[in-house]
């Protein structure tokens, strides 16, 4: 086996390989549609549940890509979905922005304190991350109650805000019109994702999170890199923080509870660790797992999301995600 | 200045508790170099299981001892069937499977006996108000629990065979197979003993906090303060950093940002040291050789 055989044998994933051109188009095709339908199918409650697993989708993407694909243990994204739910809300309750507007600014907001606080914990061992970020899960509603930013956040109140009106020229409602917002802004970011991982970057920062020391041997710069994927990552999830404070039309601390970030860790690791596909999988989860435990229990939810957590990490720790990756290849070479 | 003096004597006395999960943290990361983020639901299982023995009527002492029997037998009863299986696994996994048992005792816990805030009794009462009104009863007496806890840890460690032998295993674990050592039990003692310091600091806590489901999760952020602050692989330090962050927290608390953002004051304690000098006070600089 040659040098670059055995680079081309390191398991990057391509999703698409080994498909012909038109066969990726329909799948594009068939996802396309399967996006859409629901949009006539579902009455507003259910489209808006759906709405929220895209947001939760794009918010575990996110996670995925700093902790999946960096190797860096964030149990604290639900302060960036807060940042950037609060960024939008604020700017469009205060100064009465448009929702399209601020998303620029909540990217921008939450890539910096995405940089700012991966920085600290950059030189340590993922633990140090790990419990820095879980410090930052359980302290950030109480931040936000702060009375000095009261003005600007509304204290324990929160802010409300509206949907954004739908353009004219579409026969949609205002629901209809936020799932299409949800569907365009979480599409971009997971090609954007995509895009990210498949190359010269991904590449290094897979490379960072398997093997530091050679990394840093090839050339690497580490804590470049790993400060620029945490802010990457927060940026992704602060948007996905956006999108949330709009699809609910109001933002207030105690939704952005240490359980948010525990949510997003499971829907990760339940999705598949460093998958982009797997992500939206975690994002389903995560948004109706609870809705059906729910039925059971009050408690119940945190109980199933404990047991099947640690049931993935023990049976399926790629996940979902890796679940159906085996199911392809096996159908592949039943087919072969 | 009697403000002033209140204050340092209530932060040693809470300094105490964080100081007794510091040390159960601190004696988990040594020996497996896990930092066991459901210590703080453990310990509120553990108070919960004394509430209700209370509450049917056994004398606090023997709830008290029972609690931390109980306790140990659940904290080794974890290491031996969830942890043993992903020893050899990667660091995520291990904070995943910490995280899994956070949600699963956290959730159960408010399952099994409600989330209402309930009243824990405290076994030291007094009369007439002590040192002039500084301090009260349950403030000195907890403190003496947790120092007694602390002495009997170090005593253990330090002059048993049975200590000496989980040091040994914590230590060179390889080397400690070699000369007889069962190195996979004494993981499992060790959770056991952290489990049950757990519920000691849980049982003086309950007092003054209250009793509910997530009492401890900001009493676990202000051990991971102590523990960083006295240095993660140093127990007498982590013991050291928990009474002083005790003490830091009630003086930020009354004088610079107010109890709403007491929180914070750990989270900034965490990222300070982090910054500024991460093995902590007392704690080993770790090296890592090419």
């Amino acid at each position: 086996m040659s040098a670059t055989d055995r680079i081309a044998a390191l398991p990057l994933r391509r999703p698409a390989a080994g498909l012909a051109a038109w066969q990726r188009g329909a799948l594009l095709l068939a996802g396309l549609a399967a996006a859409l339908v629901p949009l006539w199918l579902l009455e507003s409650f259910h489209l808006f549940q759906l709405t929220m697993a895209v947001i939760m989708a794009l918010a575990v993407l996110g996670l995925n890509i700093v902790t999946g694909y960096n190797g860096q243990i964030s149990l604290g994204h639900g302060a960036f979905f807060a940042v950037g739910a609060y960024a939008t809300a604020i700017l469009m309750s205060h100064l009465d922005w448009s929702f399209w507007a601020t998303l620029p600014v909540s990217a921008a907001v939450c890539g910096l304190v995405g940089y700012g606080v991966g920085f600290p914990a950059l030189r340590l061992g993922g633990l140090y991350l790990a419990l820095t970020t879980f410090s930052l899960a359980v302290a950030v509603p109480q931040i936000l109650k702060h009375r000095a930013i009261e003005d600007w956040t509304g204290g324990v109140q929160g802010l409300f805000l509206v949907k954004p009106d739908p353009p004219g020229f579409l026969p949609l409602n205002a629901d209809q019109w936020m799932y299409c917002v949800a569907l365009i802004v979480a599409a971009l970011c997971f090609l954007l994702a995509w895009n990210l991982i498949r190359g010269r970057i991904g590449r290094a920062l897979m490379a960072t999170r398997d093997h530091p020391i050679a990394a840093e041997a090839m050339g690497m710069d580490i804590a470049a890199l790993k400060t620029q994927a945490f802010a990457v990552s927060a940026m992704i999830t602060g948007l996905a923080g956006s999108l949330s404070a709009v699809a609910v039309e109001y933002v207030a601390p105690d939704s952005f509870s240490f359980a948010l970030s525990i949510n997003l860790f499971v829907g990760m690791v339940v999705g598949g660790v460093a998958s982009i596909l797997g992500s939206l999988f975690g994002g389903l989860f995560v948004l109706f797992v609870p809705n059906i435990a729910e039925a059971i229990s009050k408690a119940a939810p945190g109980v199933i999301y404990g047991v099947l957590l640690i049931a993935f990490l023990y049976l399926l720790p790629d996940g979902f995600a890796g679940l159906l990756r085996r199911l392809a290849a096996r159908l592949r070479r039943g087919a072969g | 200045m009697d403000g002033l003096t209140h204050q340092i004597i209530a932060g040693i006395a809470t300094g105490g508790i964080y100081a007794a999960v510091s040390l159960a943290l601190v004696m988990i990361y040594q020996a497996t170099h896990h930092v066991n983020f459901a210590q703080g639901e453990m310990a509120t299982l553990s108070t919960f299981i004394a509430w209700s023995m209370i509450q049917a009527g056994i004398p606090y002492w023997v709830a008290f001892l029972a609690t931390i029997a109980i306790s140990f037998v659940i904290g080794a009863a974890v290491e031996r069937l969830l942890m043993r299986p992903v020893q050899n696994a990667p660091v995520l996994t291990h904070v995943g499977v910490f995280i899994g048992l956070l949600l699963i005792i956290g959730n159960a816990t408010g399952w099994i006996f409600g989330y209402t805030t309930k009243l824990f009794p405290t076994p030291f009462e007094s009369e007439r108000p002590l040192l002039g009104g500084l301090v009260s009863a349950h403030e000195l007496g907890s403190t003496a629990v947790t120092l007694a806890v602390l002495v009997l840890v170090y005593l253990f460690f330090r002059h048993t065979r049975l200590g000496l032998a989980m040091r040994a295993a914590a230590y060179n674990p390889r080397s400690a197979r070699l000369v007889g050592i069962r190195v996979g039990w004494m993981l499992a003692l060790g959770w056991g003993l952290a489990a049950a310091i757990g519920a000691v600091a849980g049982m003086m806590v309950a007092p003054v906090v209250f009793l509910d489901p997530s009492m401890m999760l900001g009493i676990l952020l202000y051990a991971f303060a102590g523990a960083l602050l006295g240095g993660i692989d140093n127990p007498s330090g982590a013991v050291i950093g928990g009474f002083a962050v005790g003490v830091l927290e009630n003086l930020a608390g009354a004088y610079v940002v107010g109890t709403e953002l007491k929180l914070t004051v750990a989270l900034a304690i965490i990222i300070g040291v982090l910054v500024v000098k991460p093995s902590g006070l007392f704690g080993r600089v770790v090296l890592s050789r090419v």
